[in-house]
């Protein structure tokens, strides 16, 4: 996105801007923004749609930024066992990395007790009917988590595969959950949400000795061809089968993510709106 | 059904421009909105009235247009068109492709009175 005007000039919808106004870079904002017409009639103004929310998502990771921690949205199906992950991260490595999560359902305290059990700082958002945590929901919840002094805060998104993947919430990283009972086509039947995933979990394989329609090969292959080619992973947070290897990705995250913040520098999850790939390369 | 909250956020968006260019009515709105969006225009479109009633923009039509799924191969070149589940290159049938359409989700255009 445009840091001057939030707009989202591509290839694909240029000829809707010229065909409203000329659209200069380094330019005045409201101009820009807004052509102007004198007694009524069109103003063009190429926007995203969750702009605000964008916004609102971009302070949110200044913050994690400011305290160097690496921020995880986690998202998933219900039942695909997130919360179960996070119980065996947090076994796995409580005495090593200090986490945070933040908890997102729509009824219930029931996750936060799981994880506060694990003595491990949680906040439960309840968002009533809301089908997905946003921007805003994540900045109240901030007022109850204390960042300092944490190394990693995961987001345990509302379990649903479709909306939680269009609002960014300030994460660096976007891992979704496939367990075994799902269905291997799942990438190919939610593509928005799986073309968002920083890492692809594919969970409960303690399952596959009874679950033999599934089959990580097929998963892989439909995440592939959603031109992805991040890293796909295959835990069983009941044996504990893989999940070293989930563990050592999380270690290399955090560090990368100190690193980055030592520097100023940050990191947005998969999924960018076109226009920010547009202007980081300088074609604006 | 989060086009609700979509539709809200359009909503927030049209009061500001129309506070900003001084209109006393909206009329139309433009929406450009890809498969690869994660919303659906037919519920956007059932969302809108809702979440306009009452505003500046009530009453206003609300278009939508659509955007075709293209890729372009890292590999080949090419740019061809794709299906939402499956973005691979049309040309070569590499997997490692760029979107260069089908995930829009903007405000193109309104038409006003003032």
């Amino acid at each position: 996105m445009c840091n001057t005007c939030g707009c989202n000039v591509t290839d694909a919808n240029r000829h809707l801007l010229d065909e409203h106004h000329d659209h200069h870079h380094g330019h005045d904002h409201h101009a820009a923004e807004a052509g102007t017409a004198a007694a009524g009639g069109s103003v063009a103004v190429l926007k995203r749609l969750l702009d605000a929310n964008d916004h609102e998502a971009a302070h949110n990771r200044e913050h994690f930024d400011e305290y160097g921690v690496l921020a995880i949205n986690l998202m998933s199906s219900p039942g695909s066992g997130k919360t179960r992950l996070l119980e065996a991260t947090i076994e796995a490595l409580g005495g090593e990395l200090r986490i945070g999560v933040i908890e997102g359902d729509l009824e219930t305290e029931n996750d936060a007790a799981r994880i506060r059990a694990k003595g491990v700082p949680a906040h439960q958002i309840t968002t009533g009917t809301a089908c997905h945590l946003d921007a805003h929901m994540i900045h109240h919840a901030l007022h109850h988590v204390p960042l300092r002094g944490l190394d990693v805060l995961f987001i345990e998104n509302v379990g649903n595969l479709v909306c939680p993947a269009s609002f960014d919430l300030g994460q660096h990283r976007n891992v979704t959950l496939l367990s075994v009972t799902e269905g291997d086509d799942k990438p190919a039947k939610y593509p928005v949400m799986f073309r968002a995933a920083d890492l692809m979990l594919i969970t409960k394989t303690d399952l596959l000795a009874v679950i033999d329609e599934f089959s990580p090969g097929r998963a892989t292959h439909a995440f592939r061809a959603l031109a992805q080619e991040s890293p796909v992973l295959a835990v069983s947070a009941k044996t504990g089968a893989g999940l070293e290897t989930w563990l050592a990705w999380l270690r290399s995250e955090v560090a990368a993510q100190k690193t980055r913040a030592a520097a100023g520098e940050t990191i947005r999850p998969k999924v960018q709106s076109d226009g920010v790939a547009l202007h980081s390369r300088g074609a604006a | 059904m989060h086009e609700l909250s979509v539709c809200q956020a359009l909503v927030d968006q049209l009061r500001d421009l129309a506070t900003r260019e001084s209109a006393q009515r909206i009329t139309r709105v433009l929406l450009r909105v890809g498969p690869l969006s994660g919303v659906v225009p037919d519920l956007l479109a059932h969302a809108f009235p809702i979440a306009a009633a009452e505003t500046i923009a009530e009453g206003a039509a609300l278009a939508i247009e659509d955007a075709r799924v293209r890729v372009r191969c890292r590999t080949c070149g090419a740019e061809t068109d794709a299906e939402p589940g499956s973005l691979v290159c049309g040309g070569c049938g590499d997997f490692r492709t760029d979107l260069v359409s089908g995930d829009e989700l903007l405000l193109v255009s309104v038409e006003l009175e003032r």
